[in-house]
């Protein structure tokens, strides 16, 4: 019976315990990024934003959120209703399930396993399903368009993004979300003779796949200028028409949960994870977990930037940057990176 | 353990050059347009003539990428005819082509990147190689079997032979998925050591046979033929000249490499199915071409009887089998690409026409057409002294000296009614009522007509020389 | 090829108890009822979501075994892209499947023929099959402990340095598939008005605007 106890329910609950505290954290920084995103593009708009609900509007989201919930959730009478209320569900129960494997800090993970990008690659391309299933069970056209966009977008634009992960795995050598981090310890910075800094993190080596993967992250979130899954002038608001209430919160919450993993993920291949970006006192006094809520706003603020500043594409144009410019361009940075680190012995 | 890739790459050389040819003219092809099929086609017989020259003469023998690639005087033998049936093909077909306005850059690029696959087929060692060398020639021909995408017809053919050759595929995976099993290896190598060394086992002979009847559909042996006849009809008359000619020859060349090398121990185990299929073939071949009009048709029987007559030398399981296999399929290609070029000149003002009525009466307006063609008839039909007759007489002669006499007799009877279609062609030409004659031939049509021609003319003078390197092809399995 | 835990496959038979155990059956159990349902459900939409459990199941299952690397990339590579397509295909056919099945059942007797035919074949093989006494010295590539070679580092050794051959084959294979796909499908419509980038980029004042002096009162 002890044994049981130690090999099974004490490791369970444990790691239920890791994940609630994850979960809460994560809602909670949403909850103010979704405020900081709205900020953000009503200040390029020259507007205020929220700012009536709580101080400066800081309670915006949690009312909002209060609003959707208690709102009565509209179904269809011609959707199918299974898969109509499953959608929602797969979209915030995906994006938030790829966390599982993300460490905020040196061994904070909650699963530290050997494929870890690989997994959080698997979760990524699977959010796609959470779409077409909203717009084929919605059972009417803007949704449906919605839907078959989004399909042919996502995996589009998985392709580059799996070209530029393996870009990364050339130089580290291993497939854990914390080796790749550690592995940015040292890099370019160190070999000049200087002090362990944010020049020795990927971005500086690889800068071209920094950018490849930043633009392919917002196409594979439907961010603007990619949104064209939801596009308001032309599909009211895509696969998300006949939603209301929960299901619509569950949508919404999903699509930031996924935006936010991307920023993550952009923090751990390319800036460093958790390391400080510069190793010496004061920068190291910081705790790791800090570093790395930082440069995930960081990375977020680049994004609602983004929407604020760029038209959106023509479907075309979107399937053109994918195919044509980003495909091969990560391509060959695959092959001259494995020349590299081959010719130069940095690998074996 | 590991193998050597620098000597691998060196022996497999010719295969590089032909993949990365491949390659570089859909490159050049994609960048200035159609207007460059041309340019790409004579490439294309360059690239192919080059890659013949370098196996024939600069190649040497060994085994690449730890035993699935091997080089021997068979494979030199069989790559060189593959090489040069795609490159006759191919000259032969651009006029054609093009006048059916299908004449895209990707036409000799499949062509080139499935004589890629035929010199893989031709070179394996290993149970993956085979597979991935059958499946890349077969891909290559569906495609082009359906290249004229206008007709319905020829997307009919290439569809059909698509799901057929998909189901082969399944059955020749199982196969080895079963000997796979067994031995726990692929390589052909291994697998005969295994076998050599335990008892047969009944799991085992079920792969083999699932082995032998993918490999069958491949060379359209009954019975899985029933493809060949539509897809022969139904694809355009370059693809079928090419299917016909050394695709077939690579496959039977695979088919000797996997019974020779990896099967060799239970030798009795297939011989029965060869000598089942070839029986059955050389039977069908016969009787179904009878009732054949459509010219395309009747070569597609008869080139399933020819296959049965070539799983004789086979059957026979000797030196002298495999040398009796390796020049009918040396005769069959000539003696098939010189039809086709026949063929393939039967143009009015109105078009091409495939029905043997059309050929009436062609030994007076058009005599030497005719002669050739009478000539190409008579050797398909085996009648002395012409080289079909000599391709028979070395696979019925390695039979009779196996002791298969039953197999012997049933391929001279099963010849003779066989020739009776033939000669109702060589009837129609001379002593029916003239319909009119064809448009003149265009060169390379006539160069190819005239070189099968002089060549089965005159194999008796120089077949000494040839049956010699076959010889030495043969003696590279025993 | 499959990784297995230490190695234990080469042991003999594994034992699963304890989580593994509930786990498998789990995924076993859900992986057959949701293939079942696969060819079951009268809603092709709904046998392509099966499928698609079916897929995740069979992840599952690999990670038990220890092929974390296989479980993750028939994730990426069958539920992200081949299944998306799949559903892509299924929800804009217009097909009344129910019509269609409606025929299949007169081919019933036919089909259950062939199929008895061939469980009847596999019992015979299956019952009389046996491996090769000396299968551990001829194996081709036997798997290495899982403690020696992480299994993503193996499936590396093989596909790039054992069968690099029939790898670079495969590409082919694969590059003559696109050729084929490309050749059969594409047509190049006439007026069709495509945007060139290059030529946009190109244009300067002096070719793209003209500038006339126009009378008051008379137009163009």
């Amino acid at each position: 019976m002890e044994a049981f106890l130690t090999t099974y329910v004490v490791p369970a609950v444990l790691v239920l315990l890791q994940s609630v505290l994850l979960l809460v954290v994560l809602l909670v920084l949403i909850a103010y990024l979704l405020y900081a995103d709205r900020k953000v593009w009503a200040a390029v708009q020259l507007r205020r934003g929220p700012n009536v609900v709580g101080p400066w509007g800081l309670l915006q989201s949690f009312a909002d959120l209060l609003k959707f919930v208690v709102k009565e959730p509209v179904i269809p009478a011609g959707a199918n209703k299974g898969i109509f209320l499953l959608a929602p569900l797969v979209a915030a129960v995906l994006a938030l399930s790829a966390w599982a494997v993300i460490p905020v800090s040196d061994g904070w993970a909650v699963a530290n396993i050997n494929v870890g990008i690989l997994y959080v690659f698997a979760i990524a391309s699977l959010e796609v399903y959470g779409v077409i299933m909203a717009g084929w069970a919605s059972n009417s056209k803007y949704p449906f368009l919605g839907a078959l966009r989004s399909a042919a977008q996502m995996v589009s634009y998985e392709v580059s993004i799996g070209f530029v992960i393996i870009t990364v795995l050339l130089c580290v050598g291993s497939l854990n979300l914390t080796d790749i981090v550690l592995a940015q310890e040292n890099g370019i910075g160190t070999r000049l003779g200087l002090p362990n800094t944010l020049l020795d993190w990927h971005w500086l080596p690889l800068f071209p796949m920094f950018v490849v993967f930043f633009i392919s992250a917002l196409a594979e979130t439907n961010r603007p200028p990619f949104d064209l899954v939801e596009a308001e002038s032309e599909l009211v608001a895509g696969h998300m028409i006949e939603y209301s209430s929960t299901p619509f919160l569950l949508f919404f919450l999903g699509e930031y949960v996924a935006i936010v993993l991307m920023c993550a993920l952009t923090t751990i291949l390319f800036l460093g994870g958790w390391l400080p970006p510069f190793n010496f006192a004061p920068f190291t006094w910081v705790p790791g977990v800090i570093w790395f809520v930082l440069k995930v706003c960081l990375v977020f603020f680049m994004i609602a930037m983004v929407k604020a500043f760029v038209p959106r594409y023509r479907y075309d144009q979107l399937m053109r940057l994918g195919w044509k410019v980003f495909l091969p361009l990560s391509l060959v940075m695959v092959v001259v990176t494995a020349f590299f680190l081959k010719l130069t012995g940095m690998v074996g | 353990m590991l193998p050597d890739l620098r000597s691998s790459i060196a022996l497999a050389s010719p295969e590089l050059f032909l993949a990365i040819a491949a390659m570089v003219l859909l490159m050049i092809g994609v960048s200035v347009g159609r207007k460059a099929t041309l340019l790409v086609t004579s490439l294309a017989i360059v690239a192919l003539a080059v890659a013949a020259v370098w196996v024939a003469g600069f190649s040497h023998d060994g085994a690449a990428f730890g035993g699935m690639f091997v080089m021997d005087s068979f494979a030199r033998f069989a790559k060189v005819l593959a090489l040069a049936g795609s490159a006759a093909t191919l000259l032969m077909g651009y006029n054609f082509i093009r006048a059916a306005r299908f004449d895209t850059i990707e036409f000799p690029v499949l062509i080139v990147l499935c004589t890629l696959g035929m010199m893989v087929m031709i070179s394996a060692g290993d149970m993956l190689a085979l597979y991935m060398g059958l499946e890349l020639q077969s891909l290559a021909i569906y495609v082009l079997a359906a290249s004229n995408r206008d007709s319905l017809r020829s997307t009919e053919a290439g569809l059909k032979y698509f799901v057929l050759g998909a189901l082969s595929s399944g059955m020749l995976l199982y196969g080895i998925s079963l000997v796979y099993g067994y031995t726990g290896n692929t390589s052909f190598a291994a697998i005969a050591q295994a076998l050599a060394a335990d008892q047969r086992q009944l799991g085992l002979v079920f792969g083999l046979v699932f082995v032998l009847a993918g490999l069958a559909f491949k060379i359209s042996a009954v019975p899985f033929h029933m493809w060949t006849p539509d897809v022969y009809e139904g694809a355009p008359t370059p693809v079928t000249a090419f299917m016909a000619a050394a695709p077939k020859m690579a496959a039977i060349a695979l088919t000797v490499r996997v019974t020779m090398d990896a099967f060799e121990p239970i030798a009795a185990d297939w011989r029965q199915i060869v000598i089942f299929i070839s029986i059955a073939s050389m039977a069908l071949g016969s009787f179904a071409a009878i009732g054949q009009r459509n010219i395309k048709r009747l070569m597609a029987y008869s080139s399933i009887g020819h296959m049965g007559f070539v799983l004789v030398g086979l059957a026979a399981n000797s030196q002298e089998g495999v040398r009796g296999v390796a020049l009918y399929m040396l005769i069959y290609l000539v003696m098939t690409l010189g039809t086709f070029a026949f063929i393939m000149s039967m143009r009015r003002t109105t078009g091409h026409v495939e029905n043997t009525d059309e050929l009436s009466g062609l030994a007076s307006t058009n005599p030497v057409m005719a002669t050739v063609m009478t000539l190409l008839m008579f050797s398909l039909a085996g009648i002395p002294p012409l080289a079909g007759f000599w391709a028979k007489w070395y696979v019925f002669l390695a039979a009779i000296n196996a002791q298969l006499y039953t197999l012997a007799v049933i391929g001279v009877l099963t010849s003779v009614v066989g020739a009776y279609y033939y000669l109702r062609v060589i009837k129609i030409m001379w002593f029916d009522e003239p319909v009119g004659g064809f448009l003149p031939m265009s060169g390379e049509l006539r160069a190819v007509l005239g070189f099968s021609g002089a060549f089965i003319l005159l194999y008796i003078v120089f077949g000494g020389p040839i049956g010699r390197v076959a010889s030495a092809a043969a003696a590279s399995f025993f | 090829m499959l990784p297995t835990k230490g190695g234990e496959a080469h042991s003999g038979t594994v034992m699963l108890n304890g989580l593994p155990a509930v786990f498998f059956y789990l995924f076993a159990f859900v992986a057959i009822a949701s293939a079942f349902m696969v060819i079951a459900a009268r809603n092709p939409v709904h046998s392509v979501l099966f499928l698609i459990l079916t897929f995740f199941n069979a992840a599952g299952l690999f990670l038990l075994t220890g092929a974390e690397f296989l479980a993750m990339i028939l994730l990426v590579v069958y539920v992200g892209a081949v299944a998306v397509l799949f559903l892509f295909v299924v929800m804009m056919l217009d097909v009344d499947f129910a019509e269609l099945k409606s025929g299949a059942l007169q081919y019933a007797p036919i089909g259950a023929l062939v199929g008895i035919i061939l469980v009847g074949e596999l019992i015979v093989v299956l019952g009389g099959y046996a491996f090769s006494p000396r299968l551990a010295a001829t194996t081709g590539q036997p798997t290495p402990p899982l403690a020696e070679r992480a299994n993503t580092a193996a499936l590396g050794d093989v596909l790039y340095t054992h069968y690099l051959f029939a790898f670079q084959l495969a590409g082919m294979v694969l590059l003559v598939a696109m050729i084929g796909a490309i050749v059969l499908t594409l047509r190049h419509k006439a007026n069709v008005r495509r945007q060139d980038i290059n030529q946009q980029v190109a244009r300067v004042p002096e070719t793209a605007i003209e500038i006339r002096k126009v009378r008051t009162g008379e137009g163009v």
